[in-house]
């Protein structure tokens, strides 16, 4: 039997990227074949896309994942910028960039928070796991207060909350995910790439080496037995033409499902589970975070989401044409422009 | 009290010296004497004189001493002077020093107020302006008052020394962009100053100037201005910066020509960030350049510090980058607003591991220009960051120069392959690997994202790779890729702008500098032959360094390296790049954060030459 393909004639097969490096049951690996069956599922063109990561375990990733697309393990903390310029340069280009904990958390808090309030436009995913892989399991930032490493000791510090981190930054994609709910990673990725504004994606994503004991939140048990989803999301694409009125029927009472409606028609549906939460309001996002935080409630989905500001490229009133294929005459003035400036310039 | 005349019998025999004199203008700052000192440069510039004016200023807003010396130069020699003949002393706090600093016969131009408590010195002239006396005349408002104030010292320069009124108005007006009313204000000033002068001072001095051609045609503008129009002409698209003296005029230069490069409907051609720090904007430009831009950041030696990661990155991922180094004087914060060539040796060798920077040092405002399109042509055809190291000195600083040339080749964007050029690769190699060298020059072929072709994507990583772009920490991938990027660096040798060489002396002293000490290095060098000593001479345009560097060393059985550096960086090079014979090698070096002078390259060659 011929394998099942999508619409641009591909197999899921031609999404992969080389095998990967990390080790057994690795969290983030989860989130890369989310990403292939995303980009399959959708029917990207892989030419069109750029995969932007940082240093450390999950930077490597983008290795192992849409192997035709161009990638860039650029510098420890410094992804955002490396993006920045690339997406200014091309600003045809969809991205895809994965940083870590660590990555974003520390040495790129600054290049986090200034690439959300550029708003330019890419899926930030930031796998993690509250712990250094790489070099062998040093705290991270998000790593739990009162946590102990046999090396390390206890970590009297306070995480950080790095989706909080992007709400106050004035990001308007903001969700938290855990690795092991595929379904969810899916349809927040989903979401996320058709975001025309940096979205950001913090997913818990174990570390089956230095961090998974059943007492650390960012690991397996934990997250199995911990994760309570704010909503159930479907994504509904502009082409969709079921009447929604039909929908909300369904098994939940109006009321209980919002339609958050996305820059490109897409609806992003959010079936409730859970108290009152709407994504569309700054504050119920920065309670629920807050509450998260502070009672240790694993609350996973879309936090909070609104109409995307101008991008970066919009402010900068780029034409039409991607900066890196202008031709000569749109990049050199002509001689006369020289000669007039020169003129200008000229003594008696 | 109105004139200190003492020795004016002696003063009066003395022969007129016109158009072959310096100023220094001490001041306060934040006073608004730069206005003021860009009038009197321009107006000799619009006389026909040559003319250089160098600010020499603290690193501080408001009040701390500064000081602008104006040099005209009948024969064009406008390189910093030791000594000037003349000062304008309006700032109380140096006026002591600054009169102490006149050479004999010298002129002092100073307030009433200043001239009370200032040290008299008898071999001098002083003129003294009743600044507050003469204001109270003007009809300047109150809030304009302080910095109008500074008009005064134009008035009496251009009555003392012959600068035409109407001349002072014109550039008044140019300097306003054609603000008629605040052209006005100021000329009111300059003319009661003026007209107080002509008839209250007797002139006791032999100085003054006199219309000539000698800027005829010619062009007065700052480096970073030059720099930033070349680079509006080399085709800039992604701008990434972050303030830093004295590189940010080069940022506010591209603003200011962005218009040239505007579509018909007035969209950008060219996206300028200001990042959040120099690591960002290091990183924009990277980013940019690996997804084809031609982006460029400007910045000086702090900066230079955070850029050294991405410097590394780019240099061994082959990625395009424009750097421009404005040096300040370091280490560390230093003398934030003092010249200085102490960037090279940290600049060349910027990134940890084996590494080597393409830098292009240009010396003057045509090579500014110049450097600035051509060093877009270079970074792409090398496919590596190239870093134009220029200083505080050309940078900010207004220079005299020949128009610009139009760019006298087309863009050079390197080997990139389009969907079609990469099939026939494939075609006709069996494979493309990102870092394969079909050529044997060192520089393979790299795509662009977004480009349509089903083999186009490849993965960018500092880590080790072999040609095929794949991880690879295996011994012989490693020293194929960095012998090939050796090659690479032989390659830029003969790409490169080849240095400038006079050795049409039959001469055992050979000169050896970079960037901006030619002007002091011509002049010293014309004394040298006035002398009997005659020299050769090489600039340096570019590193890695040309072969004829070492010819010219050979050629030679006594070598001086003039830099404005304290380690004589340019010397150490040459030792690493030319070990054999070169025991007559010996640097020239001073680092003072001032603009080489003549006076000190003559005395110290001779010292040294014995």
């Amino acid at each position: 039997m011929p394998p099942r393909t999508n619409h641009l004639g591909l197999a899921r097969n031609e999404y992969k990227g080389k095998p990967s490096t990390l080790c057994p049951g690795c969290g983030h690996d989860s989130i890369s074949n989310q990403l292939i069956s995303m980009a399959y599922e959708l029917g990207l063109e892989q030419h069109k896309i750029i995969k932007m990561s940082g240093i450390g375990c999950s930077s490597k990733t983008p290795a192992y994942f849409l192997g035709g697309s161009h990638g860039f393990n650029a510098l420890h903390g410094r992804m955002p910028s490396v993006a920045t310029g690339a997406l200014l340069a091309n600003k045809e280009l969809a991205c895809i960039a994965v940083s870590g904990d660590g990555d974003t958390g520390s040495i790129g808090m600054g290049q986090f928070k200034h690439v959300i309030r550029r708003n330019v436009p890419f899926v930030y995913i930031i796998e993690n796991n509250g712990v250094y892989g790489l070099t062998k399991g040093q705290f991270s930032a998000t790593a739990d207060e009162g946590q102990f490493l046999k090396y390390y000791g206890t970590n009297h510090m306070p995480p950080i909350d790095l989706a909080l981190e992007a709400v106050i930054a004035g990001c308007t994609f903001v969700a938290r995910s855990f690795s092991g709910d595929a379904k969810q990673v899916q349809a927040l990725l989903q979401a996320a790439v058709r975001h025309p504004g940096t979205s950001v994606l913090d997913i818990i994503s174990p570390c089956v080496t230095f961090n998974n004991a059943a007492t650390s939140t960012k690991s397996y048990p934990y997250g199995k037995d911990h994760e309570i989803p704010l909503h159930e999301i479907e994504i509904l694409a502009p082409d969709y033409v079921e009447p929604r009125d039909e929908i909300m029927i369904d098994d939940y009472a109006e009321g209980d499902i919002i339609d958050v409606e996305m820059h490109d028609g897409t609806f992003i549906r959010l079936k409730k589970l859970d108290k009152d939460h709407d994504p569309r309001n700054r504050r119920l996002a920065m309670n629920v975070l807050e509450k998260s935080m502070r009672e240790q409630i694993f609350s996973t989905g879309l936090i909070y989401y609104e109409e995307p500001r101008p991008t970066l490229a919009d402010t900068e009133d780029l034409v039409d044409r991607p900066l890196a294929f202008l031709d000569d005459s749109a990049l050199r003035p002509p001689k006369a422009a020289l000669d007039g400036v020169m003129q200008s310039l000229m003594g008696g | 009290m109105e004139i200190k005349a003492q020795t004016q019998t002696k003063l009066d025999t003395r022969e007129p010296v016109i158009n072959d004199f310096a100023f220094s203008v001490a001041t306060k700052n934040g006073s608004g004497s730069q206005t003021s000192n860009n009038v009197l440069v321009m107006s000799l510039f619009q006389m026909g004189i040559p003319v250089n004016g160098k600010n020499l200023f603290p690193s501080n807003i408001k009040g701390l001493p500064t000081w602008y010396t104006i040099r005209a130069s009948k024969d064009g020699y406008t390189a910093r002077k030791a000594l000037t003949e003349i000062v304008v002393a309006y700032n109380d706090g140096t006026a002591t020093e600054d009169v102490a600093n006149l050479p004999p016969g010298g002129v002092c131009i100073t307030t009433d107020k200043i001239a009370r408590v200032i040290k008299q010195r008898e071999d001098i002239s002083y003129y003294e302006m009743p600044v507050a006396k003469l204001m109270r005349q003007t009809d300047v408002p109150s809030a304009f008052r302080k910095q109008v104030e500074n008009m005064t010292y134009v008035g009496a320069v251009a009555q003392l020394f012959d600068i035409p009124l109407d001349l002072i108005y014109d550039v008044l007006l140019a300097n306003f962009k054609g603000k008629v009313k605040v052209a006005a204000m100021n000329h009111n000033v300059v003319k009661l100053a003026y007209d107080w002068t002509a008839d209250n001072i007797v002139k006791t001095d032999p100085y003054r100037f006199e219309r000539m051609d000698g800027t005829q045609g010619k062009i007065m503008m700052t480096g970073n201005d030059a720099g930033a129009l070349g680079a509006i002409f080399g085709g800039v698209n992604v701008v990434a910066w972050y303030p830093i003296t004295p590189s940010t005029s080069f940022v506010d230069g591209i603003i200011g020509f962005r218009h040239l490069r505007q579509s018909e409907d007035k969209e950008n051609t060219l996206a300028i960030v200001q990042a959040e720090d120099e690591l960002a904007a290091a990183g924009i430009v990277v980013g940019a350049g690996w997804a084809g831009g031609r982006s460029l950041t400007s910045t000086s030696g702090p900066g230079i510090s955070l850029m050294a990661e991405f410097a590394g990155l780019a240099y061994f991922a082959e990625i395009p980058a424009v750097f421009w180094n404005i040096t300040r004087m370091g280490p560390s914060t230093g003398l934030p607003t003092r010249t200085s060539q102490g960037d090279l040796l940290f600049t060349h060798f910027l990134g940890h591991g084996d590494s080597r920077q393409i830098c292009l040092l240009p010396g003057n405002l045509k090579e500014a220009f110049e450097f600035g399109w051509k060093s877009f042509d270079i970074s792409e055809a090398l496919q590596t960051p190239v870093f134009v190291v220029s200083d505080l000195d050309l940078g900010m600083n207004n220079w005299l120069s020949d128009p610009f040339d139009y760019p006298d080749q087309p863009m050079n964007r390197g080997k990139v392959l389009d969907a079609q050029a990469l099939q026939d690769f494939i075609d006709a190699n069996g494979k493309w690997g990102r870092y394969m060298d079909v050529d044997g020059d060192g520089i393979a072929y790299r795509t662009l994202p977004g480009t349509d072709h089903r083999f186009a994507g490849y993965f960018t990583r500092g880590t080790g790779h072999d040609e095929m772009a794949v991880y690879s920490e295996r011994s012989d991938d490693w020293i194929e890729n960095m012998t090939r990027l050796r090659l690479k660096m032989d390659t830029a040798r003969d790409m490169l702008p080849q240095p400038i060489i006079d050795d049409g002396a039959e001469a055992d002293i050979g000169i050896i500098t970079f960037g901006t000490n030619e002007d002091a290095i011509r002049e010293a060098r014309d004394w040298l032959a006035n002398d009997g000593i005659k020299t050769n001479y090489l600039r340096v345009l570019a590193l890695p360094l040309a072969a004829s560097v070492s010819d010219f060393i050979d050629a030679h059985k006594s070598i001086f390296v003039v830099e404005n550096n304290f380690d004589g960086q340019l010397t150490q090079l040459i030792r690493l790049e030319h070990p054999e014979n070169i025991s007559h090698v010996r640097p020239l070096a001073l680092g003072d954060g001032l603009p080489m002078t003549p006076d000190w390259i003559y005395d110290s060659l001779k010292e040294q030459e014995g």
